[in-house]
Protein backbone atom coordinates (compact mmCIF):
# COMPACT_ATOMS: atom_id res chain seq x y z
CA UNK A 1 0.00 0.00 0.00
CA UNK A 2 1.46 2.89 -1.41
CA UNK A 3 2.09 5.60 2.20
CA UNK A 4 0.42 9.33 2.34
CA UNK A 5 3.40 11.92 1.25
CA UNK A 6 3.51 15.18 3.19
CA UNK A 7 1.85 17.98 2.48
CA UNK A 8 2.78 21.30 2.52
CA UNK A 9 0.65 23.00 5.37
CA UNK A 10 -2.39 20.46 5.40
CA UNK A 11 -5.16 22.94 6.84
CA UNK A 12 -4.04 25.95 4.84
CA UNK A 13 -5.33 25.87 1.48
CA UNK A 14 -4.11 27.38 -1.27
CA UNK A 15 -5.98 29.00 -3.59
CA UNK A 16 -6.36 27.93 -7.07
CA UNK A 17 -8.15 29.68 -10.57
CA UNK A 18 -10.87 27.66 -12.42
CA UNK A 19 -9.31 27.49 -16.00
CA UNK A 20 -12.22 25.61 -17.60
CA UNK A 21 -15.73 24.07 -16.21
CA UNK A 22 -16.73 20.32 -18.56
CA UNK A 23 -20.42 19.24 -18.16
CA UNK A 24 -20.18 15.55 -17.83
CA UNK A 25 -24.23 14.46 -17.39
CA UNK A 26 -26.98 16.27 -16.10
CA UNK A 27 -25.56 16.93 -12.47
CA UNK A 28 -21.29 15.87 -13.00
CA UNK A 29 -19.05 18.63 -14.01
CA UNK A 30 -15.30 18.40 -14.56
CA UNK A 31 -12.99 21.37 -13.69
CA UNK A 32 -9.29 21.72 -14.17
CA UNK A 33 -7.85 24.27 -11.56
CA UNK A 34 -4.04 25.52 -12.07
CA UNK A 35 -2.48 26.33 -7.88
CA UNK A 36 -1.67 30.27 -7.92
CA UNK A 37 1.28 28.30 -5.95
CA UNK A 38 3.69 26.46 -7.29
CA UNK A 39 5.99 23.53 -6.37
CA UNK A 40 2.70 21.67 -5.38
CA UNK A 41 3.00 18.10 -4.63
CA UNK A 42 3.04 15.85 -6.93
CA UNK A 43 -0.51 13.65 -6.90
CA UNK A 44 -0.86 9.91 -7.27
CA UNK A 45 -3.86 8.16 -8.73
CA UNK A 46 -6.41 7.70 -6.31
CA UNK A 47 -5.86 10.14 -4.03
CA UNK A 48 -7.97 13.40 -3.30
CA UNK A 49 -8.19 17.19 -2.46
CA UNK A 50 -10.27 18.97 -0.26
CA UNK A 51 -11.73 21.88 -2.26
CA UNK A 52 -12.68 25.13 -0.99
CA UNK A 53 -15.65 26.87 -2.18
CA UNK A 54 -15.35 30.14 -0.12
CA UNK A 55 -17.59 31.00 1.96
CA UNK A 56 -20.01 28.05 1.79
CA UNK A 57 -17.94 25.02 2.26
CA UNK A 58 -15.65 22.54 1.61
CA UNK A 59 -15.01 18.61 0.37
CA UNK A 60 -13.02 15.80 -0.79
CA UNK A 61 -13.44 15.19 -4.37
CA UNK A 62 -11.00 13.03 -6.35
CA UNK A 63 -8.03 14.16 -8.25
CA UNK A 64 -9.34 12.59 -11.55
CA UNK A 65 -6.80 13.66 -14.60
CA UNK A 66 -3.58 12.70 -15.59
CA UNK A 67 -0.70 12.22 -12.86
CA UNK A 68 2.01 13.84 -15.67
CA UNK A 69 0.33 16.78 -15.80
CA UNK A 70 0.41 17.93 -12.27
CA UNK A 71 0.03 21.61 -13.18
CA UNK A 72 -3.37 21.35 -13.91
CA UNK A 73 -5.27 19.58 -11.27
CA UNK A 74 -8.75 18.03 -12.80
CA UNK A 75 -11.72 17.24 -10.13
CA UNK A 76 -15.25 15.82 -11.04
CA UNK A 77 -17.95 16.74 -9.08
CA UNK A 78 -21.33 15.38 -8.64
CA UNK A 79 -24.08 18.39 -7.93
CA UNK A 80 -25.27 16.94 -5.01
CA UNK A 81 -25.28 19.40 -1.90
CA UNK A 82 -24.08 23.03 -1.30
CA UNK A 83 -20.35 23.15 -1.86
CA UNK A 84 -20.75 20.83 -4.81
CA UNK A 85 -23.18 22.71 -6.62
CA UNK A 86 -21.22 25.99 -5.81
CA UNK A 87 -17.93 24.17 -7.39
CA UNK A 88 -20.44 23.22 -10.13
CA UNK A 89 -21.71 26.42 -11.01
CA UNK A 90 -18.33 27.96 -11.06
CA UNK A 91 -17.01 30.00 -13.97
CA UNK A 92 -13.45 29.99 -15.62
CA UNK A 93 -11.39 32.87 -13.84
CA UNK A 94 -13.23 31.98 -10.52
CA UNK A 95 -10.93 31.05 -7.30
CA UNK A 96 -11.34 27.87 -5.01
CA UNK A 97 -9.33 26.87 -2.44
CA UNK A 98 -7.15 23.56 -2.33
CA UNK A 99 -5.46 20.92 0.32
CA UNK A 100 -4.04 18.10 -0.66
CA UNK A 101 -3.49 15.90 -2.40
CA UNK A 102 -4.30 13.09 0.86
CA UNK A 103 -4.91 9.89 0.52
CA UNK A 104 -3.44 6.40 -0.50
CA UNK A 105 -3.26 5.59 -4.02
CA UNK A 106 -4.26 3.05 -6.52
CA UNK A 107 -0.84 0.46 -6.36
CA UNK A 108 -0.07 1.42 -9.74
CA UNK A 109 3.33 -0.31 -9.23
CA UNK A 110 2.39 -3.46 -7.95
CA UNK A 111 0.45 -4.47 -10.90
CA UNK A 112 3.11 -3.99 -13.49
CA UNK A 113 4.14 -7.18 -15.50
CA UNK A 114 0.47 -8.58 -14.25
CA UNK A 115 -3.12 -8.24 -15.54
CA UNK A 116 -4.65 -4.72 -14.50
CA UNK A 117 -8.95 -5.24 -14.20
CA UNK A 118 -10.25 -1.73 -13.55
CA UNK A 119 -13.95 -2.00 -12.45
CA UNK A 120 -15.72 1.66 -12.01
CA UNK A 121 -19.60 2.16 -11.64
CA UNK A 122 -20.93 5.73 -12.06
CA UNK A 123 -18.57 8.28 -10.88
CA UNK A 124 -16.70 5.72 -9.54
CA UNK A 125 -14.61 6.32 -12.51
CA UNK A 126 -13.37 9.54 -11.53
CA UNK A 127 -10.71 8.29 -9.28
CA UNK A 128 -9.52 5.53 -11.35
CA UNK A 129 -9.22 8.09 -14.66
CA UNK A 130 -5.52 8.45 -13.32
CA UNK A 131 -4.39 5.00 -13.17
CA UNK A 132 -5.92 5.00 -16.98
CA UNK A 133 -3.92 7.99 -18.11
CA UNK A 134 -0.91 6.33 -16.34
CA UNK A 135 -1.31 2.74 -17.55
CA UNK A 136 -1.70 4.00 -21.39
CA UNK A 137 1.10 5.88 -20.88
CA UNK A 138 3.65 2.80 -19.51
CA UNK A 139 1.46 0.59 -21.63
CA UNK A 140 4.49 -1.60 -21.82
CA UNK A 141 4.64 -2.49 -18.06
CA UNK A 142 1.24 -3.89 -17.61
CA UNK A 143 -0.01 -7.39 -19.51
CA UNK A 144 -3.74 -7.58 -20.30
CA UNK A 145 -5.97 -4.26 -19.09
CA UNK A 146 -9.52 -4.49 -18.77
CA UNK A 147 -11.82 -1.48 -18.12
CA UNK A 148 -15.36 -2.41 -16.99
CA UNK A 149 -17.48 0.43 -16.49
CA UNK A 150 -21.22 0.74 -15.79
CA UNK A 151 -23.40 3.74 -15.18
CA UNK A 152 -27.16 4.21 -14.89
CA UNK A 153 -27.86 5.54 -18.72
CA UNK A 154 -26.31 6.50 -21.49
CA UNK A 155 -26.67 10.43 -20.58
CA UNK A 156 -24.77 9.42 -17.39
CA UNK A 157 -21.61 8.30 -18.41
CA UNK A 158 -18.50 9.75 -17.50
CA UNK A 159 -15.63 11.26 -19.97
CA UNK A 160 -17.31 9.69 -23.36
CA UNK A 161 -14.64 10.83 -24.99
CA UNK A 162 -11.94 8.94 -23.62
CA UNK A 163 -14.01 6.08 -23.55
CA UNK A 164 -14.66 6.52 -27.37
CA UNK A 165 -10.49 7.20 -27.80
CA UNK A 166 -9.76 3.98 -25.57
CA UNK A 167 -12.29 1.78 -27.32
CA UNK A 168 -10.13 2.42 -30.58
CA UNK A 169 -7.47 1.06 -28.84
CA UNK A 170 -5.92 -2.54 -29.83
CA UNK A 171 -4.13 -2.96 -26.48
CA UNK A 172 -7.50 -1.82 -23.90
CA UNK A 173 -10.17 -3.89 -24.00
CA UNK A 174 -13.27 -1.56 -22.61
CA UNK A 175 -16.87 -3.21 -21.82
CA UNK A 176 -19.36 -0.85 -20.78
CA UNK A 177 -22.82 -0.79 -19.25
CA UNK A 178 -25.89 0.46 -18.51
CA UNK A 179 -28.42 -0.15 -16.34
CA UNK A 180 -31.32 1.66 -17.99
CA UNK A 181 -30.49 2.08 -21.87
CA UNK A 182 -32.50 4.25 -24.20
CA UNK A 183 -33.52 3.78 -27.51
CA UNK A 184 -30.25 5.39 -28.65
CA UNK A 185 -28.51 3.17 -26.74
CA UNK A 186 -26.61 -0.23 -29.08
CA UNK A 187 -23.96 -1.56 -26.09
CA UNK A 188 -24.35 -3.66 -23.31
CA UNK A 189 -27.23 -3.79 -20.97
CA UNK A 190 -27.33 -5.00 -17.71
CA UNK A 191 -24.97 -4.07 -14.60
CA UNK A 192 -21.36 -3.74 -14.33
CA UNK A 193 -20.58 -7.14 -12.87
CA UNK A 194 -22.41 -9.09 -15.58
CA UNK A 195 -19.42 -7.66 -17.91
CA UNK A 196 -17.07 -10.11 -15.98
CA UNK A 197 -18.58 -12.64 -18.93
CA UNK A 198 -16.91 -10.76 -21.42
CA UNK A 199 -13.70 -9.82 -19.83
CA UNK A 200 -10.56 -12.09 -20.17
CA UNK A 201 -7.77 -12.01 -17.83
CA UNK A 202 -6.06 -14.50 -16.14
CA UNK A 203 -7.08 -14.54 -12.32
CA UNK A 204 -3.90 -15.33 -11.07
CA UNK A 205 -1.77 -12.75 -12.62
CA UNK A 206 -4.48 -9.84 -11.84
CA UNK A 207 -4.22 -6.85 -9.98
CA UNK A 208 -8.03 -5.33 -9.99
CA UNK A 209 -8.66 -1.72 -8.59
CA UNK A 210 -12.84 -1.08 -7.77
CA UNK A 211 -14.62 2.34 -6.99
CA UNK A 212 -18.47 2.60 -7.07
CA UNK A 213 -21.23 2.44 -5.54
CA UNK A 214 -21.13 0.64 -2.12
CA UNK A 215 -23.42 -2.03 -3.32
CA UNK A 216 -21.45 -2.51 -6.37
CA UNK A 217 -18.44 -2.80 -4.87
CA UNK A 218 -19.00 -5.50 -2.77
CA UNK A 219 -21.25 -7.39 -5.41
CA UNK A 220 -17.98 -6.68 -7.98
CA UNK A 221 -15.83 -7.80 -5.09
CA UNK A 222 -17.71 -11.18 -4.75
CA UNK A 223 -17.30 -11.38 -8.70
CA UNK A 224 -13.55 -11.44 -8.33
CA UNK A 225 -13.17 -13.59 -5.79
CA UNK A 226 -15.73 -16.26 -7.78
CA UNK A 227 -13.20 -15.82 -10.81
CA UNK A 228 -9.96 -16.97 -8.60
CA UNK A 229 -8.40 -13.03 -7.84
CA UNK A 230 -7.44 -13.08 -4.38
CA UNK A 231 -8.11 -10.28 -1.94
CA UNK A 232 -5.12 -9.37 -1.80
CA UNK A 233 -4.25 -8.08 -5.18
CA UNK A 234 -7.67 -6.36 -5.36
CA UNK A 235 -8.21 -2.58 -4.37
CA UNK A 236 -11.42 -0.69 -3.48
CA UNK A 237 -11.54 3.05 -3.38
CA UNK A 238 -14.27 3.99 -0.03
CA UNK A 239 -16.21 7.18 0.16
CA UNK A 240 -16.85 8.59 3.69
CA UNK A 241 -17.55 11.52 5.43
CA UNK A 242 -14.11 13.22 5.28
CA UNK A 243 -13.73 16.49 6.66
CA UNK A 244 -9.89 17.39 8.00
CA UNK A 245 -8.31 14.95 5.45
CA UNK A 246 -5.44 14.21 7.72
CA UNK A 247 -6.86 11.91 9.72
CA UNK A 248 -7.62 14.27 13.05
CA UNK A 249 -11.37 14.66 12.95
CA UNK A 250 -12.78 11.02 13.07
CA UNK A 251 -15.64 11.92 10.84
CA UNK A 252 -14.23 9.02 8.24
CA UNK A 253 -13.62 6.56 11.08
CA UNK A 254 -14.21 2.92 9.26
CA UNK A 255 -13.49 0.91 11.93
CA UNK A 256 -10.06 0.71 13.10
CA UNK A 257 -9.13 2.84 10.00
CA UNK A 258 -9.64 6.58 9.05
CA UNK A 259 -10.90 6.34 5.07
CA UNK A 260 -9.41 9.98 4.32
CA UNK A 261 -5.76 9.28 6.10
CA UNK A 262 -5.26 4.92 5.64
CA UNK A 263 -7.37 5.47 2.87
CA UNK A 264 -9.31 6.03 0.54
CA UNK A 265 -7.80 2.88 -1.27
CA UNK A 266 -7.64 0.29 0.96
CA UNK A 267 -6.48 -3.56 -0.24
CA UNK A 268 -9.51 -5.80 -0.06
CA UNK A 269 -8.13 -7.90 2.77
CA UNK A 270 -7.49 -5.15 5.34
CA UNK A 271 -10.50 -4.00 5.33
CA UNK A 272 -13.01 -6.75 4.01
CA UNK A 273 -15.01 -7.81 8.15
CA UNK A 274 -15.79 -3.61 7.40
CA UNK A 275 -17.26 -3.78 4.47
CA UNK A 276 -21.04 -3.52 4.28
CA UNK A 277 -20.72 -3.08 7.91
CA UNK A 278 -24.22 -1.44 9.14
CA UNK A 279 -24.43 1.31 11.77
CA UNK A 280 -26.30 -0.25 14.92
CA UNK B 1 -26.51 -24.62 -40.05
CA UNK B 2 -23.91 -26.98 -38.83
CA UNK B 3 -23.15 -30.12 -36.57
CA UNK B 4 -21.20 -29.19 -33.95
CA UNK B 5 -18.50 -31.82 -32.69
CA UNK B 6 -18.50 -33.01 -29.03
CA UNK B 7 -14.72 -31.26 -28.69
CA UNK B 8 -15.98 -27.58 -29.67
CA UNK B 9 -19.07 -27.99 -27.22
CA UNK B 10 -16.72 -28.86 -24.78
CA UNK B 11 -14.75 -25.74 -25.46
CA UNK B 12 -17.80 -23.52 -24.71
CA UNK B 13 -17.35 -22.08 -21.15
CA UNK B 14 -21.09 -23.38 -20.11
CA UNK B 15 -20.09 -26.77 -20.75
CA UNK B 16 -16.21 -26.95 -19.38
CA UNK B 17 -15.68 -30.40 -17.49
CA UNK B 18 -18.69 -31.96 -18.72
CA UNK B 19 -17.70 -35.39 -19.30
CA UNK B 20 -16.91 -36.91 -22.80
CA UNK B 21 -20.00 -39.20 -22.90
CA UNK B 22 -22.16 -36.44 -22.19
CA UNK B 23 -20.57 -33.86 -24.45
CA UNK B 24 -21.58 -36.62 -27.37
CA UNK B 25 -24.98 -36.82 -26.14
CA UNK B 26 -25.50 -33.07 -26.43
CA UNK B 27 -23.19 -33.29 -29.62
CA UNK B 28 -26.30 -35.58 -31.28
CA UNK B 29 -28.65 -32.32 -31.30
CA UNK B 30 -26.24 -29.02 -31.50
CA UNK B 31 -25.99 -26.93 -34.34
CA UNK B 32 -24.45 -24.00 -35.20
CA UNK B 33 -26.42 -21.00 -36.04
CA UNK B 34 -25.41 -17.10 -37.12
CA UNK B 35 -27.82 -14.55 -37.47
CA UNK B 36 -27.32 -11.17 -38.98
CA UNK B 37 -26.72 -7.36 -36.49
CA UNK B 38 -30.52 -6.97 -35.79
CA UNK B 39 -32.37 -10.78 -36.64
CA UNK B 40 -33.89 -12.45 -33.49
CA UNK B 41 -32.54 -15.73 -32.43
CA UNK B 42 -36.09 -16.28 -30.97
CA UNK B 43 -39.06 -14.51 -30.41
CA UNK B 44 -41.67 -14.11 -27.07
CA UNK B 45 -44.57 -16.24 -27.36
CA UNK B 46 -42.83 -18.77 -29.71
CA UNK B 47 -41.71 -22.57 -28.57
CA UNK B 48 -38.49 -22.66 -26.95
CA UNK B 49 -36.60 -24.48 -29.08
CA UNK B 50 -33.42 -25.19 -26.66
CA UNK B 51 -30.52 -23.98 -25.01
CA UNK B 52 -28.14 -21.17 -26.86
CA UNK B 53 -24.98 -20.94 -26.44
CA UNK B 54 -23.03 -17.27 -27.64
CA UNK B 55 -19.87 -18.13 -29.45
CA UNK B 56 -19.40 -14.66 -30.76
CA UNK B 57 -21.70 -11.32 -30.97
CA UNK B 58 -23.89 -10.40 -28.48
CA UNK B 59 -27.76 -10.93 -28.19
CA UNK B 60 -30.09 -8.67 -26.19
CA UNK B 61 -32.49 -9.82 -24.30
CA UNK B 62 -35.51 -7.94 -24.45
CA UNK B 63 -39.38 -7.55 -24.48
CA UNK B 64 -41.17 -5.48 -26.94
CA UNK B 65 -43.46 -2.78 -25.42
CA UNK B 66 -46.45 -1.27 -27.53
CA UNK B 67 -44.83 2.34 -26.76
CA UNK B 68 -41.52 2.03 -26.11
CA UNK B 69 -40.76 -1.00 -28.83
CA UNK B 70 -37.61 -3.24 -27.94
CA UNK B 71 -37.37 -2.81 -24.27
CA UNK B 72 -33.16 -4.48 -23.43
CA UNK B 73 -33.07 -5.62 -20.23
CA UNK B 74 -30.00 -7.91 -20.46
CA UNK B 75 -27.09 -8.49 -23.17
CA UNK B 76 -25.48 -11.98 -23.33
CA UNK B 77 -21.98 -12.45 -25.01
CA UNK B 78 -19.52 -14.71 -26.04
CA UNK B 79 -18.97 -17.78 -23.60
CA UNK B 80 -22.60 -17.24 -22.09
CA UNK B 81 -25.55 -19.11 -22.38
CA UNK B 82 -29.46 -18.19 -22.96
CA UNK B 83 -32.78 -19.64 -22.71
CA UNK B 84 -34.28 -21.74 -20.60
CA UNK B 85 -37.61 -22.12 -21.17
CA UNK B 86 -37.18 -25.35 -23.05
CA UNK B 87 -36.70 -26.87 -19.86
CA UNK B 88 -39.77 -25.24 -17.92
CA UNK B 89 -43.65 -25.87 -19.01
CA UNK B 90 -45.40 -25.01 -21.15
CA UNK B 91 -42.05 -24.76 -23.00
CA UNK B 92 -42.61 -20.98 -24.15
CA UNK B 93 -40.74 -18.25 -24.79
CA UNK B 94 -40.53 -15.31 -22.20
CA UNK B 95 -38.39 -12.93 -24.09
CA UNK B 96 -37.13 -11.94 -27.36
CA UNK B 97 -33.39 -12.54 -28.41
CA UNK B 98 -31.97 -10.26 -30.91
CA UNK B 99 -28.22 -10.53 -32.30
CA UNK B 100 -26.93 -6.80 -31.38
CA UNK B 101 -24.37 -7.92 -34.04
CA UNK B 102 -23.18 -10.50 -36.24
CA UNK B 103 -23.54 -13.86 -34.01
CA UNK B 104 -22.40 -16.99 -33.79
CA UNK B 105 -24.38 -19.43 -31.43
CA UNK B 106 -24.68 -22.64 -30.89
CA UNK B 107 -27.98 -24.21 -30.60
CA UNK B 108 -28.99 -27.48 -27.94
CA UNK B 109 -32.43 -28.79 -28.85
CA UNK B 110 -34.61 -28.71 -25.98
CA UNK B 111 -36.88 -31.38 -26.45
CA UNK B 112 -34.53 -34.65 -26.65
CA UNK B 113 -32.42 -32.53 -23.98
CA UNK B 114 -35.17 -32.57 -21.72
CA UNK B 115 -35.28 -35.88 -22.21
CA UNK B 116 -31.70 -37.06 -21.74
CA UNK B 117 -32.14 -34.79 -18.55
CA UNK B 118 -35.01 -37.06 -17.24
CA UNK B 119 -33.27 -40.50 -18.44
CA UNK B 120 -29.31 -39.97 -17.44
CA UNK B 121 -29.88 -37.97 -13.87
CA UNK B 122 -26.12 -37.10 -13.87
CA UNK B 123 -26.41 -35.43 -17.21
CA UNK B 124 -29.52 -33.65 -15.87
CA UNK B 125 -27.60 -32.86 -12.75
CA UNK B 126 -24.75 -31.32 -13.88
CA UNK B 127 -26.75 -29.22 -16.45
CA UNK B 128 -29.21 -27.90 -13.91
CA UNK B 129 -26.34 -27.13 -11.71
CA UNK B 130 -24.81 -24.81 -14.60
CA UNK B 131 -28.44 -23.77 -14.97
CA UNK B 132 -28.85 -22.65 -11.55
CA UNK B 133 -25.85 -20.88 -11.64
CA UNK B 134 -26.96 -18.76 -15.35
CA UNK B 135 -29.99 -17.81 -13.44
CA UNK B 136 -28.29 -16.72 -9.94
CA UNK B 137 -26.27 -14.64 -11.89
CA UNK B 138 -29.31 -13.22 -13.71
CA UNK B 139 -31.46 -12.71 -10.68
CA UNK B 140 -28.17 -11.02 -8.88
CA UNK B 141 -28.34 -8.73 -12.04
CA UNK B 142 -31.64 -8.35 -12.28
CA UNK B 143 -32.19 -6.97 -8.32
CA UNK B 144 -29.04 -4.30 -8.83
CA UNK B 145 -30.84 -3.19 -11.58
CA UNK B 146 -34.49 -2.78 -9.94
CA UNK B 147 -32.03 -1.25 -6.58
CA UNK B 148 -30.47 1.42 -9.21
CA UNK B 149 -27.74 1.83 -7.14
CA UNK B 150 -26.76 4.59 -9.35
CA UNK B 151 -29.65 7.20 -8.13
CA UNK B 152 -29.30 10.28 -6.90
CA UNK B 153 -30.42 9.97 -3.39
Amino acid sequence: MAVPQPVLEPMVPVTAKVLGVRRETPDTWTLSLEPDRPGLPAFRPGQFNMVYAFGIGEVPISISGDPARPERLVHTVRAVGAVTRALAGSRPGQVVGLRGPFGTAWPVEEARGRDLVVAAGGIGLAPLRPVLYHVLSNRADYDRVVLLYGARSRAELLYRRDLERWRGRFDLDVLVTVDRPDARWRGNVGVVTALFQQAAFRPEATVALVCGPEVMIRFTLLELEKRGVPDHRTYVSLERNMKCGVGTCGHCQLGPVFVCHDGPVFRTDRIRDWLGKREP
Amino acid sequence: MTKVPPEVLGEHPFLQNLSPEHLRTLAAWSRELEFGRGELLFREGGPATGLYLVRSGRVSVELHTPDRGPAPVQTVGPGEAVGWSWLIPPHRLRFDGRALEPTRVILIDGEPLRAACESDPELGFHLLRRLVGMLAGRLEAARLQILDMFRRR
